[in-house]
């Protein structure tokens, strides 16, 4: 496994590890209350790490010939 | 007939259509049949893996929690999001060996791993336990959308019985083209009405979405955050990762994976799905506007809030394309199901009990299979009473006891071998079963324990112990597998 690749335990420990944290109503963002709003911000969040480990990941250089 | 009625037959017909003529210029063998033949790019694979999330139990069921559970509900977008950012690592490496190994099915790649026909059967019989309630529950929500979009006008058996002949049909005739194809029509009608209704409704009750969950805050002031006890933040931790880790577990999923053309394109696909699933935000909003405009809805009727809601707000030509929506969310899901579980046990049963089936035989058996899972499913569906949310809960738990074998399977050297795997395997599904039917929890042991542990999934829990006995039974076990190896390098030999 190359190092990139460890980039994909940051959503598990971001969103999950710090939920005590964000368990919360207040303040509203986006119309959302905080914890609803969390949760998208971590898929969105999810969606950015990934792109940049498929960007960085040596397994997707060379031909497309998987 | 009803305008609505009328509009939602026109997307069944629709749907079988496309769902017959997928199969158009296909030579249909069995890798066809089950995996398309291994040639689904991007976007077929992106409709398909998008397809198990938005099946009606999100439609239905994602509304429906938030409307009796509020926050706890979030775990379902949650765990799908984070199955897909462990799927970047995963599934490419299921993908490459199924490929190099010709690998149609879940039950094959585990008994080709573990180089053991019972470990296949196992996995088959347990992919099978856990699918039919998943058919079910399609059956089910495909009963009440269509039933009550057409106010009535059709009754929840009825419709279900329709829908389960449309869905076998195209099955049998295309196989998981006949999914691929419909993917196209379903994802498109819930893109547009989720997003339609998950923005109309709260601006049209409250005056946008803030206000919204300011009076449902002011009403009930629990459902926006996780509870203290019972569905509390240690229960949706541990619930997010068995589910998470359970995802690709799943026979359907993990045939889709196979289905695909090559490693990137699985990869490519985690980066645009957790993005698909913020639709789900959408189906919540619903169900949160629900709560102040139709309370009231006790148990399981909370599933009806999203249509009760609708029906009070539009007319009938809106419910018709709201209820055709639902019926392509329950089709989908369903056809990917039935062909998973079907290819699953011609390969884990039929081909290791007659070897010398040709592929046109095991097509037939396949077939054969499929008609009479829906039939079981149909049966259920009519009969089965509250027990479904039981089996619900079960599935997730009962298929992630496969994760230990699934990921040790994975490095050069297995550190565990087939009597380990099989050990723990059946150990966790035995605590599963004995502590779900049972409704055991840990304090029911230790009558002190805090409500932080007792929150954990019994799912995770069953995981726990299902590691260490595999792990235990592996290695004094390993006697017995260099001497069966030896054997076996005997036996090329001579």
């Amino acid at each position: 496994m190359n190092a990139i690749k460890l980039l994909l335990f940051v959503p598990f420990i971001g969103f999950l590890g710090l939920l005590p944290f964000a368990n919360k109503v207040e303040p509203y963002i986006l119309g959302m209350p905080f914890l609803l709003f969390w949760v998208a911000f971590w898929m969105v969040m999810a969606s950015v790490i990934l792109m940049i480990v498929y960007k960085f990941d040596p397994d997707n250089e060379g031909s497309d010939l998987d | 007939m009803n305008i609505s009625l009328l509009i939602i037959s026109i997307f069944l017909f629709l749907a079988l259509y496309l769902g017959i003529k997928a199969r158009k210029g296909k030579d249909m063998d069995m890798e066809q049949f089950a995996v398309g033949g291994r040639g689904f790019g991007t976007f077929f694979i992106f409709l398909l893996i998008a397809g198990e999330i938005y099946t009606t139990f999100t439609f239905l069921g994602g509304s429906g929690w938030a409307y009796s559970k509020g926050a706890a509900a979030y775990y379902v977008p949650a765990y799908i999001f984070l199955a897909y950012v462990l799927s970047y690592w995963l599934v490419p490496k299921i993908w490459r060996y199924s490929k190099q190994h010709s690998i149609i099915s879940q039950p094959e790649y585990f008994a080709s791993k573990f180089q053991s026909r019972s470990m296949g059967m196992i996995v088959a019989v347990l992919g099978s336990i856990a699918l039919v309630p998943y058919i079910v529950i399609q059956l089910k929500g495909l009963g009440i959308i269509v039933s009550e979009a057409s106010y009535g006008a059709i009754t929840p058996v009825a419709a279900s019985v329709i829908g389960a002949i449309v869905v076998t049909t195209y099955v049998m005739i295309s196989g998981i083209h006949g999914s691929a194809w419909t993917a196209i029509l379903k994802d498109f009608m819930i893109l547009v009405v989720v997003i339609f209704l998950g923005i109309y409704i709260p601006f049209h009750y409250f005056g946008g979405i803030q206000p919204m969950f300011e009076s449902v805050q002011s009403a009930k002031p629990d459902m926006l955050v996780l509870a203290d006890q019972g569905l509390s933040q240690s229960w949706f931790v541990s619930t997010v990762l068995l589910n998470a880790l359970g995802f690709y577990l799943l026979p359907q999923t993990f045939m889709v994976v196979l289905s695909s053309n090559g490693e990137r394109t699985l990869r490519k696909n985690a980066i645009a799905l957790p993005l698909y699933t913020l639709l789900l935000l959408f189906v919540f909003f619903i169900g949160f506007a629900a709560i102040m405009e139709i309370p009231g809805l006790q148990g399981a009727d909370g599933d009806l809030s999203l249509l009760r809601l609708a029906i009070q707000t539009f007319d009938p030509w809106v419910i018709g394309l709201i209820g055709a929506a639902g019926l392509l969310t329950a089709l989908v899901p369903a056809s990917v199901m039935l062909m998973a579980a079907s290819v699953g046990l011609t390969n884990g049963f039929f081909k290791v009990l007659v070897p010398a089936a040709s592929e046109k035989q095991q097509l037939v058996v396949s077939r054969m299979i499929i008609i009479a899972i829906s039939i079981i499913a149909l049966i259920v569906t009519i009969t089965g009473g509250e027990a479904l949310a039981i089996l619900n809960i079960m599935s997730y738990s009962l298929i992630t006891q496969l994760a230990p074998a699934l990921f040790c399977s994975l490095p050069k050297n297995n550190i565990i071998n087939k009597y380990g795997a099989m050990a723990g395997i059946l150990s966790g599904v035995l605590i599963v079963l004995y502590a779900t039917i049972d409704d055991v929890k840990v304090a029911t042991f230790l009558p002190d324990v805090p409500h932080v542990i007792n929150d954990i999934s019994t799912g995770v829990i069953a995981l726990f112990i299902n590691m260490i006995i595999t792990i235990i039974v592996s290695s004094s076990t390993k006697q017995i597998n260099i001497k069966e190896t030896e054997m076996n390098n005997l036996n090329k030999i001579s």
